[in-house]
């Protein structure tokens, strides 16, 4: 531990409580860290690409969930090391921007860092080495703006979409109908993309997941799925051309908000108030019924007696649904919310073309389905699976393949897939190393290697000859220049990606670069770690 | 240099093989647990909760064994969650698709550990999962034009499902009443409509069907306890105070007088509210909530039949069976839909007396009354008898039948296997690990039945050479017999969930290759 003197030769007291701390200073700090590093990437690297392994992970409660997403797994791993910390930030972010690649963007920090270390040990200058892989990130970012393609499509022709869905969607536990689950995500969303200002809210598209049935049932509703059923039992199942009321106010008497008290001293009070509160149902549910409305859908509770009254003047009505829900059913339906009845207009009315019931399994579960909205900006995906756990990894599945989607419309540039964008990239920056003079040329070109791990992953992964597969594909690209080259994970027969049909966005892999550069070089600027030690 | 540590103090991980391991043991453990409950002759489990009391209960389902469980094995996990779906979507086979999975994950075992990738077994399930799916679908029989035929199917099916419950005695008895019972939902799967009601004492032969519908209240006092032509107004309405709701609203009188009027202000009130009641002209008035002794004296003086506290499915099915609305409010009487019925009577079962509607304008809802020795028994009964309505309604949704006693199995099996042989590469090991793994339920039958397992299943291997074949595992008899006229038949249904989710959750728990168990979350010591 560093102490100081004064110069009569007591200690300056420079961290409190010093002797129960743990510092760690200068290489070993970065070595240390570097490690840390590793680690969680090392986690990550065997659920890269199509056979990738998935994770087991068992919450605090002993809730268990099995999953192949990187960001997820970091999420829930626990993770109390400071660096490891920063990795699992360092997914997330790309989950927050991107949606997909979260594996990809930890494991290449990983090799990163691996590559670091390496120089470290040479005797190079952690700064030296993070100002290399700066620049080396810049080539690669440059030179996957070069080797990208356009895509063109429309609302008609939205193959290449599906197509680049099913890249994603390949490397989870929903492969077996990548297919149909890629045409869903597209499909909702390009319902709600604007595609003019090449724009996507994801908030439309809502994904709900029920128990039960097979993944196979999956489907796209053109509308609103909500998990509540009729608020009185004989309440119609089906409504053709409903105009739907959207409340936020409780079909109950009224509770003003300042205190007040309502005496009541004589018989006639009691009886009055007896017939105002007879009367306030009425009110509610005539007003209701006056302008129009042939359904009513409530955030709150109703009384018993509205109830009954909802039902007798065959006004059907659904209770309790979640503020979230609300809006997107006064958007689907081109509605308004209401909060007070007195505000209840015609026009303020949503309208869809059916609203029905339908009751699913063995047990009295129902789900409420608004179709045919007036506005059919709103979606949602109705996934069905085997157990829980496969319907949570279902819908992250699917928020990757929508993201991925949503990307496209952002940008149609593409990158090939398996690895291929990555070989290209090492070997453009691994040339451009040579033009630098001094020892960042050695960082640059670690920053090449560490570009090879990716594919070097996949190779692993997928039950390959890493080194030897990696090295063909390397020199098959350089002999002939084209940057389609991968690794054939699926076992195709051909590593020419454009034939396999693997694609992945432009601004998906730079970010992944740019990101994972980021990080390591924060990590690498760290030599000095000092930390409470255990009590 | 080592890193001490990534995660925080209680969590661990487990990697590779170890996790694999791990994973594999636990799920195998909860296969084998719940593998000697399967087939006629598969044995109980008691099940004793921690819970005050110790209450025991005792049982032959596999769901509900697995419900109970304390598991703390992730893998183990994911069998009770399949278990439990396949319980809340077809009802039966919650066992078979536990020990297939079981199955399935111990043939993978014996594959890994010959080295082949757990991607390459998962591709090879998934294939030989199809192919199994293809081979059933290809022999199902349908018989829903024919309803005569359809009725015997279900039948058939029911008494089935029943000969592995604790109701094999009189399986006869009891399928023919879940098939009357199914019949009256026409097509509904909500099983709500079916009430069950456990009466002990008697034996399990007494229990009967009731066409009308009996709820488990006494009739007031002084109230008639036979109605003939009943009119009934369902409620769910206050007749206790009816309280003012206006929010903030109280009482506050000065002196001993007021609050004497305010009272009588109430009873008139009440009065008023029963007056609205009984202008209706009904003369039966079944309240979801209390009914008070004031209007219940009412409502004797006005000879009307008052039930109290019904509860709330119990008035639902009541206005279903009945056709009545349910009713919160009084105003308007001509035109809230009154329920009707022949006869409201009064009757006993055991000892208790429980009120009995019948000739009910609509049939869809019905009570079945379950009798016998205990609670135990008759819990058990309940449960069995859940089951077989449950595969029944969705039989009725999809006709579709096959047939039983292991016939599947070694159906599917076959057609498996010549995949296996058609294959080239490794996959192919994986499909005939898949078809070991189905052979596996009919090897378990005939176990836990004490027949020579190895013996039978080659005979049936044998028989079902021959195209068209219909042999299965006879165990009654011990011997491999022809399930067609033996009358063993299972739904479709359930078979093809029984498949997929087995293979689902076998694939999800072989994709396994890192297990990460987060500290558990730290409870507050109260003591």
């Amino acid at each position: 531990m560093a102490l100081a003197f004064d110069e009569f030769g007591r200690p300056f007291i420079i961290l409190r409580e010093q002797d129960q701390k743990t510092r760690l200073r200068g290489i070993d700090a970065q070595k240390a860290n570097i490690a840390a590093g590793k680690a969680v990437a090392r986690i990550l690297r065997s659920s890269l690409g199509p056979k990738g392994m998935d994770k087991m992970l068992q919450g605090p409660d002993g809730d268990v969930t099995i999953t192949n997403d990187g960001a997820t797994i970091l999420e829930q791993m626990d993770v109390d090391n400071q660096i490891a910390k920063l990795m699992v930030e360092l997914s997330r972010s790309q989950d927050y921007e991107i949606g997909d690649g979260t594996t990809g963007v930890v494991v290449m920090a990983g090799a990163l860092l691996e590559q670091a270390e390496r120089q470290l040990d040479r005797g190079i200058h952690p700064i030296r080495v993070a100002e290399g892989y700066e620049m080396a990130s810049r080539v690669a970012v440059e030179h996957l703006e070069r080797i990208s393609q356009k895509f063109e499509f429309d609302n008609d022709n939205y193959e290449p979409l599906v197509q680049t869905c099913m890249t994603t969607l390949s490397s989870k536990i929903v492969n077996r109908c990548k297919r149909s689950l890629a045409e869903i995500a597209v499909k909702a969303v390009l319902a709600v993309a604007d595609l003019e200002r090449k724009d996507v809210n994801l908030d439309l598209i809502k994904i709900e997941g029920k128990v039960g049935g097979n993944l196979e049932d999956t489907e796209l509703i053109y509308g609103i799925l909500v998990d509540k059923d009729m608020s009185h039992p004989q309440m119609p199942k089906q409504i053709e051309d409903a105009h739907i009321a959207i409340l936020t106010c409780p079909f109950e008497p009224p509770k003003p908000k300042t205190k007040h008290k309502v005496d009541i001293d004589t018989v006639e009070k009691f009886e009055t108030l007896r017939k105002q509160e007879q009367q306030y149902f009425d009110e509610m549910v005539q007003k209701c019924k006056d302008v129009g409305a042939t359904l009513v859908i409530c955030q709150w509770g109703f009384d018993d007696e509205a109830n009954h009254l909802l039902m007798h003047r065959n006004l059907p009505a659904v209770r309790w649904v979640g503020g979230v829900e609300l809006e997107l059913i006064a958007i689907a339906t081109g509605g308004r919310i209401v909060p007070r009845f007195q505000e209840l207009t015609a026009e303020k009315l949503g309208k869809a073309g059916m609203v029905r019931e339908k009751s699913f399994g063995t047990t009295k579960e129902r789900m409420l389905y608004i179709e045919h909205c007036a506005n059919s900006k709103a979606v949602t995906i109705f996934i069905r699976g085997g157990n829980k756990m496969m319907i949570e990894e279902t819908k992250r599945s699917i928020h990757d393949a929508l993201c991925v989607a949503r990307n496209l419309i952002r940008n149609k540039s593409i990158v090939y897939g398996g690895g291929a964008a990555e070989i290209a990239c090492s070997l453009a920056v691994d040339a451009a190393a040579d033009k630098y003079p001094g020892v960042e040329q050695y960082a640059i070109r670690a920053f090449a290697e560490a570009l090879d791990s990716v594919p070097m992953a996949l190779a692993e992964n997928s039950g390959l000859q890493p080194i030897e597969t990696l090295s063909a594909v390397k020199s098959q690209q350089l002999k002939e220049n084209i940057p389609f080259y991968g690794i054939d994970c699926n076992d195709v027969g051909t590593n020419d990606m454009r034939e396999q049909n693997v694609f992945e966005t432009l601004i998906g892999k730079q970010q992944q670069i740019l990101l994972a550069t980021q990080v390591v070089k924060m990590i690498l600027k760290i030599d000095d770690v000092i930390s409470n030690s255990e009590y | 240099m080592p890193i001490d540590k990534i995660f925080k103090d209680d969590a661990n991980e487990e990697k590779g093989e170890r996790a694999r391991m791990a994973s594999f043991i636990g799920a195998m453990a909860v296969a084998d647990l719940v593998k000697s409950t399967l087939g006629p002759k598969g044995m109980d489990k008691i099940l004793q909760s921690t819970g005050r009391g110790h209450s025991v209960t005792v049982t032959n389902d596999g769901a509900t064994i697995l419900k109970s469980l304390h598991i703390d094995n992730p893998a183990a996990k994911v069998l009770v969650d399949i278990s439990k779906v396949q319980d809340d979507e077809v009802g039966d086979g919650t066992t078979s698709v536990v020990v297939l999975a079981g199955e399935l994950l111990r043939e993978a075992e014996k594959l890994v550990t010959s080295k082949i990738h757990p991607m390459t077994i998962i591709a090879g399930y998934r294939m030989a999962a199809e192919c199994a799916r293809e081979a059933l679908l290809k022999r199902v029989i349908d018989n829903k034009e024919n309803a005569e035929k359809f009725r015997s199917d279900l039948m058939k099916i029911a008494m089935t499902t029943l000969c592995s419950k604790i109701l094999s005695q009189d399986k006869e008895h009891f399928a023919e009443m879940a098939v009357d019972a199914v019949f009256r939902l026409k097509g509904s799967t909500n099983l709500e409509a079916i009430q069950i009601i456990k009466k002990p004492g008697g034996s399990l032969r007494d229990s009967f069907l009731d066409e009308g519908f009996i709820l488990d209240k006494k009739i007031g006092i002084g109230q008639p306890k036979r109605i003939e032509n009943a009119k009934i107004l369902v409620a769910n309405t206050a007749m206790d105070t009816d309280k003012v709701k206006i929010y903030g609203a109280r009482v506050r009188v000065d002196s001993m007088s007021k609050v004497a009027e305010i009272e009588g202000a109430e009873k008139e009130k009440m009065k008023d509210k029963v007056k609205k009641i009984l202008a209706h002209g009904i003369n039966c008035f079944v309240n979801r909530q209390l009914i008070y002794n004031f209007p219940e004296e009412l409502f004797a003086d006005a000879g009307v039949l008052a039930i109290e506290h019904a509860d709330f499915e119990g008035i639902e099915r009541l206005g279903l069976v009945t056709g009545g609305e349910i009713a919160s409010t009084f105003d308007n009487p001509e035109s809230v839909k009154l329920g009707h019925c022949k006869l409201i009577e009064e009757i006993m079962i055991g000892e208790d007396k429980l009120i009995h509607f019948s000739g009910v304008a609509m049939g869809q809802a019905c009570s079945i009354v379950l009798r016998g020795a205990s609670h135990h028994v008759l819990d058990e009964a309940e449960r069995s008898l859940h089951d077989a309505l449950c595969v029944l309604s969705q039989t009725v949704n999809d006709s579709r039948v096959l047939l039983g006693g292991g016939w599947p199995e070694m159906v599917m099996a076959k057609e498996v296997d010549e995949l296996a042989r058609k294959t080239a590469g490794k996959k192919s090991h994986a499909i005939e690990a898949f078809s070991r793994a189905l052979v596996a339920i009919p090897t378990t039958i005939a176990d836990n039945a004490g027949l020579d397992s190895a013996e039978l299943v080659a005979q049936l291997r044998a028989e079902h050479h021959n195209e068209g074949c219909n042999a299965g595992i006879d165990v009654i008899s011990g011997a491999v017999g022809d399930m067609e006229e033996r009358g063993i038949y299972e739904a479709f249904k359930v078979k093809q969930a029984v498949l997929l989710s087995a293979t689902e959750a076998a694939e999800m728990i072989l994709r396994v290759d890192e297990i990460i168990t987060c500290a558990p979350r730290r409870r507050e010591d109260r003591m």
